[in-house]
């Protein structure tokens, strides 16, 4: 995601490109592969799974036997990315190939809607086959959007116009009839807080890193006594299995709760959480905090000094502004980490969406897993652009 | 203005700075030089306490530095240095502003000031104002470098180096615009450089250190003619100590006024090191001379280069 520009894919040289009537005699090789792979996924997975109840496991429906009458206007977007490969390279035919991308995979998932409201009764998955187009559409999409270059701003948008169609399709009620939404009908209070829960556990332990480990950093740099042995005792931390640390929590947190119950902890559920969840975050910020503040020319410090400007000055107005950067990417680092642990925390008791996923575990119903598996997906994604959109802001004027 | 009385500092076991005394004259051009580990730069920060001298006394304006708040004695006194610490994150405009703005000035006098500045040093204003440092050539950098070091009008200007990293045509130019800051200040400015033919360009005071001590004090010309030992000699150049002389003075110095000569002329402003060359170059020993303006303005003989200033 952070390809550094001008070390872009493969372009095909330029001696290449003995263009004729638009077609180049050397393809995009990523895209062919990726187009090939979908050819054969469509073809050799099926694409829906069909089963009478949740238990009983479902039979396979191949993309051939779904598609027939209106439904064959998916062959078009298929047909246009296949195009795309002889295509000459350039913004044009970048452009084609997201858009199409985008549209192929909307398709396929209006296909599946459709598919499952027209069947109106057991449970209609998506299947293996849906899995791996949805994959590769989305790569085709972003390797298209990555190749024109952009600025963080319109990578973001550019990436969240080619999965627009799939929200809409989501949100207008064309995929109901999916064992997935079923599940989401079924259990909407329970999803709705444990959402609520997550965002909870996450903006916790996101406060509490920058609470705890900014002024660490800052510490550590200043007294690199405290600052070495500090690191290195996070890095242990890094190491232990997150169940572990977890667990490790209970004994010390319920001991606490007996100690002061005006607390309003436990040994279970959101403290123990939130702590073992900041426990892992305080390394990435602490250390980019510190890196943050170490890389600053040093004549530029002394050039603040010697001007007269004073110790709290030299740290709001140029060691802050100038570490900035560093320590956004590592918040990005610890939030989508977090986001991602937090599932665990559900083993002790703390909720959210790891509570789903774990429900969906032990019953064997995998659409359970993904209702709570693909929100944590979305939540990091979205956490992580933010990031990256703030992150770019705060460059925006820097070399 | 600044009387160094008996200052040393010592690293550990090294001795950076040992029993020197110094007295920074108002309105001088006091240039510090001396090879790396001379003390040069150790005592130019010890002026405004970015280094604590261990013992002796540094008065400034007849007053102990150490009675002072770090940051006021800073404020009164504007400091450029050689990799320039512009702030990135800043534009030029509020580089330059940096110590008006701690000094509480109100906006429409900083902006004023700015511009101003970004005058005086060559920069138009409308066009570098809202740049960021980054945008900007090394030596537009140290422009902005030295106007941020005059922005709130200090009593004293300490540079450290400020041309070191420059090219030699910019550190030139650079060079004739802290002459003319200074003839038309009048600002007392102390300047550390290594590069003896920048210090002999700017100083009207000269310092040559080494090992922590002051070897010889003087004018430019003083050191140049009565060099104290060989040590001087050697520094200043043993072997082109007469050419840099001539390069002190000029050849307005020499004129001979209404005198006409043949062949191309030289400038009455500049120095009889030029004017040296240009007979050599001409296998000449009179040559016409023009004013700023280029009229005549007289002629100069080979032997005047001899002759003793009028």
């Amino acid at each position: 995601m952070n390809r550094p520009r001008g070390a872009a894919l493969p372009w095909p040289a330029a001696g290449d490109r003995r263009a004729r009537g638009g077609l180049a005699a050397a393809p995009n090789r990523v895209l062919l592969v990726l187009v090939l792979a979908s050819a054969a996924a469509a073809f050799g997975l099926p694409l829906l799974t069909q089963a009478p109840n949740r238990l009983v496991t479902g039979t396979g429906i191949g993309l051939g036997a779904l598609l027939h009458g209106p439904r064959l206007a998916l062959l078009l977007p298929a047909a246009a990315l296949l195009w795309s490969v002889f295509l000459r390279p350039g913004r044009v035919q970048l452009l084609w190939t997201a858009g199409w991308a985008s549209a192929w995979l909307a398709g396929l998932v209006a296909l599946a809607g459709s598919h499952a409201a027209a069947v109106d009764s057991g449970r209609t998955s998506f299947g293996g086959g849906f899995w791996v187009l949805a994959v590769l559409a989305w790569l085709i999409a972003a390797d298209a959007v990555q190749r024109l270059r952009p600025g963080v701003l319109a990578r973001t948008l550019g990436l969240a116009a080619v999965l627009s169609p799939v929200v809409v399709l989501a949100l207008s009620g064309a995929l109901d009839g999916l064992s997935l939404f079923k599940e989401y009908a079924n259990r909407q209070e329970v999803f709705d807080a444990a959402l609520g829960r997550h965002l909870q556990i996450v903006g916790l332990t996101l406060a509490a890193t920058l609470l705890l480990g900014v002024p660490l950093g800052v510490l550590a740099h200043r007294r690199p006594a405290f600052g070495g042995p500090l690191v290195a005792l996070l890095n242990i931390v890094q190491t232990v299995p997150s169940i572990a640390l977890f667990g490790l929590l209970m004994a010390p947190l319920a001991a606490l709760a007996l100690a002061w119950p005006g607390l309003g902890i436990g040994g279970v559920g959101l403290a123990p959480a939130v702590v073992a969840l900041t426990l892992y975050s305080l390394l990435p910020v602490v250390q980019g905090t510190l890196t943050g503040l170490r890389e600053l020319p040093p004549a530029v410090l002394e050039a603040a000094i010697g001007m007269g400007l004073t110790p709290r000055q030299v740290f709001w107005r140029v060691e802050v502004p100038l570490a900035l950067p560093l320590l956004l990417s590592a918040l990005r680092l610890t939030t989508v980490q977090a986001i991602g642990l937090a599932v665990v925390a559900a083993l002790i008791g703390a909720g959210g969406l790891g509570a789903i996923v774990f429900q969906g575990l032990l019953s064997s119903a995998i659409d359970l897993v993904l209702l709570g598996v693909l929100p944590v997906v979305a939540f990091a994604v979205v956490a992580d652009a933010v990031f990256a959109l703030l992150g770019a802001w705060v460059q925006r004027t820097r070399p | 203005m600044i009387d160094i009385q008996n200052v040393s500092k010592r690293y550990g076991d090294a001795v950076a700075v040992q029993d020197l005394s110094l007295t920074i004259p108002r309105g001088e051009f006091t240039v510090l030089i001396g090879g790396s580990g001379s003390g040069k730069s150790t005592t130019l920060k010890m002026i405004n306490r970015l280094i604590e001298h261990d013992s002796g006394r540094i008065l400034f304006n007849g007053e102990e530095i150490r009675r002072f708040r770090p940051e006021e004695i800073r404020r009164r006194m504007g400091y450029a240095i050689q990799s320039t610490g512009l702030f990135p994150h800043w534009t030029v405009g509020r580089n330059i502003a940096t110590v008006p703005q701690l000094l509480g000035w109100p906006a429409a006098r900083i902006a004023a000031r700015v511009d101003e500045l970004l005058h005086l040093l060559g920069l138009p204003p409308d066009e570098f104002r809202e740049r960021r440092p980054h945008q900007l050539s090394g030596g537009q950098q140290q422009r902005v470098g030295v106007a941020r070091a005059l922005a709130a009008d200090p009593e004293v200007l300490l540079m450290d180096e400020p041309f070191g990293a420059l090219d030699p045509i910019t550190r030139g130019a650079l060079q004739e615009e802290m002459r003319r800051v200074h003839r038309r200040s009048g600002k007392t400015i102390v300047l550390v450089t290594h590069d003896i033919d920048e210090a002999l360009g700017l100083a009207t005071r000269l310092v040559l250190l080494d090992q922590g001590r002051i070897v010889q004090a003087g004018t430019p010309a003083e050191l140049l003619t009565r060099p104290a030992n060989d040590f001087v000699r050697d520094f200043l150049g043993r072997s082109e100590r007469g050419i840099k002389l001539l390069g002190l003075q000029t050849v307005a110095s020499r004129l001979r006024p209404g005198e006409t000569a043949e062949g191309e002329p030289l400038q009455a402003e500049g120095s009889l090191r030029e004017a040296l060359s240009q007979f050599v170059a001409h296998g000449s020993e009179r040559l016409p001379v023009v004013d700023a303006h280029g009229r005549p303005a007289g002629a100069l003989h080979f032997a005047d280069l001899l002759r003793p200033a009028a």
